[in-house]
């Protein structure tokens, strides 16, 4: 564990805009220097990505780059952050996203000429390891054609380097579906740190080539996964949050490796590791209803440096293309809160409190990212020798939240969730002493059909 | 002595251990294995189903249930074959081509798999002509197509016609997934549309008309 204490450890400190170790941009944006800053997100419509596709597909793009920053200069905005979160087939053939990232470059540069406009991109190849089943983690054309995509983007401008990593993922899907703690505890702090750990070595190395910021990654397929499981009434609204805590863990290991933010928009554990790291972070909230629910709209922005709407496809509405709108949406969302935060500190603890306390109370999922909250998972994590170590206590500190503030009549808790407390309590009670005597019983329990061991350079049985 | 209603409530409650000596206990007693499969377990995933369609139990406690089925079926299914009993309706299901989101697909085939079903579960990014290589091996009554993206949403398009054009036009298809709507269903030919996994075995059944 590299980090043994807190970059913030007073939660009156932890509040969106500022963060100990801000990042400057190159037309000058100070991402965690004072302002809160939009982070725009865009998607196709349903349309066949492939190569004769890509004429259209190129429109698209250029469309959504020239109309949303002509929107952000139009309403003043501070900086704009773009983030072109590549779809599968871009990453597998790195020409076709370099012909993207070259469009927005372009249309960053144009902006900038043309109205002054502070922009810049944010590139994030989506993680196509898991197309073969077993995933192929270390090696192999999906492997070799995302690190080309990332070295490729970051040498053509792109500033930023994020992605949405998938290690792990081979059984924490079920662990989610089967309520498993302990298994989401070995898909998160077992495997999932052994292979950030990995690539995020890649990814800072190749950052540190081109003189761009390896910024963050976020568990997305396992947090959030959880957060919409649970917002379906599918899962625990309790076992969801216990299991954010948990993520944070996971997603620490990039700023371990050298990562400085801003951590990605949809790792709603960024707070916990602002709280840890000092470094900015971006996230979403109400203005990415576009994309899913959630159940922390506004307590999501108490935190952020950036804020994002996580994606939106490129679709006509009346008040223009989607992205174009939701563009305007995140600038007066950014821009009320820059105006509390220049009347000075009061006003700025005020207007993060409002975010705070309208949703905290209505959800567990909310609770758990408090200022607070934050702050206390991420003394727990801190404090732990180890990634395993701190998993537990990540979730231990979690489950104490949610009981505490649930018996304080702070925090509503669904009468049938009640018990998935204890549940859990219990589950963390039996967990072994240590790493390696979990690995050698959960070895004996999980499906070595669905994961290579070796990728994750564990034994392939408890005896090997 | 052991009833088919113990059996029935020991799959509702997910006690496994019960069902494991249940089942043997009840065949001895003369009971038909088609029995026990049509009055008690069937019979209680149909409860299961229900009481998660109205938000009563999550996933995790459905899915015990569904475990305390298997055990059962551990015993009943070779005795079924042997006596040429098949389940009346097989299903194949499968995320389309570009898509790896398995969560959803999975539910409906636990789903299917509790009302009887057979089911033959494809994985996911599986190409339209997966699909159709496996309607000719599998003979099915009906197909699940699953798709989370937007962006894999033609895929399903495609593979729904890939499937029509291989004269395969009495086979059911029901397409699902986040974006799916019972508009696009209709526009790109399906036979059902399922806005959730619990709702995956009445439209299953409509499309079927059973």
């Amino acid at each position: 564990m590299k980090y043994k204490t807190l970059a913030i450890s007073d939660p009156a400190k932890l509040i969106y805009g500022v963060a100990p170790n801000p990042i400057e941009t190159r037309h000058g944006m100070r991402i965690g220097g004072g302002l809160i800053y939009p982070e725009l997100n865009f998607t196709l419509p349903d349309i066949n990505i492939r190569k004769e596709a890509m004429p259209e597909i190129a429109r698209h793009y250029k469309q959504i780059v020239t109309e949303a920053l002509e929107r952000a200069a139009e309403l003043e905005a501070p900086g704009v952050m773009l983030e072109f979160e590549t779809l599968p087939p871009m990453t597998e053939h790195p020409a076709l996203g370099m012909e993207i990232v070259n469009i927005l470059l372009e249309g960053i540069e144009r902006a900038h000429g043309k109205y002054g406009l502070k922009a810049t991109l944010r590139c994030t190849p989506n993680d196509n390891r898991e197309f073969i089943r077993p995933p192929v983690m270390r090696s192999g054309r999906y492997w070799d054609a995302m690190l080309e995509l990332f070295d490729q983007s970051a040498a053509a401008g792109a500033e930023f380097l994020s992605i949405e990593s998938v290690g792990g993922k081979e059984l924490h899907d079920d662990a989610l579906v089967n309520g498993d703690l302990r298994a989401v505890l070995f898909s998160l702090c077992v495997m999932g740190v052994r292979d950030m750990n990995f690539i995020w070595e890649h990814i800072v190395a190749i950052a540190a080539k081109h003189g761009v910021h390896a910024a963050g990654d976020t568990a997305c397929g396992f947090g959030n996964t959880a957060m919409v499981l649970a917002e379906r009434k599918m899962i625990p609204r309790v076992f969801a949050a216990v299991v954010r805590a948990v993520t944070a863990v996971r997603s620490l290991v990039a700023y371990e490796c050298g990562a400085v933010g801003p951590g990605k928009d949809c790792g709603y554990e960024n707070p916990i590791l602002k709280a840890i790291t000092g470094c900015p972070m971006s996230m979403e909230g109400k203005t990415a209803a576009c994309a899913h629910l959630s159940p922390m709209g506004n307590l999501a922005a108490a935190t952020a440096d950036l804020w994002s709407n996580e994606s939106v496809q490129n679709i006509k509405l009346l008040g223009g293309m989607a992205p174009t709108c939701y563009m305007e949406q995140l600038i007066y969302d950014c821009r009320l809160m820059n105006t509390a935060a220049a009347e000075g500190e009061a006003s700025a603890l005020k207007m993060r409190d409002w975010l705070v306390k309208s949703d905290a109370g209505l959800d567990p999922q909310a609770m758990i990212i408090t200022p607070e909250s934050s702050v206390a998972i991420a003394n727990a994590i801190v404090a732990s020798p180890s990634h395993y170590a701190a998993g537990i206590a990540a979730a231990r500190a979690a489950v104490k939240i949610l009981r505490e503030t649930s018996e304080a009549g702070c925090l509503r808790i669904d009468a049938r969730e009640a018990g998935w407390l204890d549940r859990m309590e219990d589950e963390l009670d039996d967990m072994p002493d240590t790493e390696d005597a979990f690995i050698e019983e959960m070895m004996e329990e999980v499906d070595l059909e669905k994961f290579t061991p070796a990728d994750y350079g564990l034994p392939t049985t408890a005896s090997a | 002595m052991s009833t088919i209603e113990d059996l029935k409530t020991a799959v509702i409650n997910g006690r496994r251990k019960d069902v494991k000596t249940l089942v043997p206990e009840l065949l001895e007693s003369g009971i038909e294995p088609s029995a026990l499969l049509s009055q008690a377990l069937i019979p209680a995933m149909g409860v299961v189903g229900e009481r998660f369609k109205n938000n009563e139990i999550f996933v995790p406690e459905m899915l015990v249930s569904a475990r305390a089925m298997k055990e059962a079926m551990n015993v009943l299914e070779p005795k079924l074959l042997e006596a040429g009993i098949r389940p009346e309706h097989t299903a194949l299901i499968g995320t389309v081509e570009g898509d790896l989101h398995d969560i959803g697909k999975n539910l409906v085939a636990t789903m299917w798999k509790g009302a009887g079903f057979d089911v033959i579960d494809l994985g996911v990014n599986v190409p339209a002509a997966r699909f159709i290589e496996a309607i000719e091996e599998h003979k099915p009554h009906i197909v699940g197509l699953s798709a989370l993206l937007t962006t894999t949403m033609p895929a399903m398009r495609d593979t729904v016609a890939a499937i029509r054009e291989a004269g395969h036009t009495s086979v059911k298809l029901l397409v699902g997934g986040a974006p799916i709507t019972q508009s696009y269903a209709n526009e790109i030919g399906a036979d059902g549309y399922s806005r959730d996994a619990a709702s995956a075995v009445d439209a299953a059944k409509e499309a079927l008309g059973v």
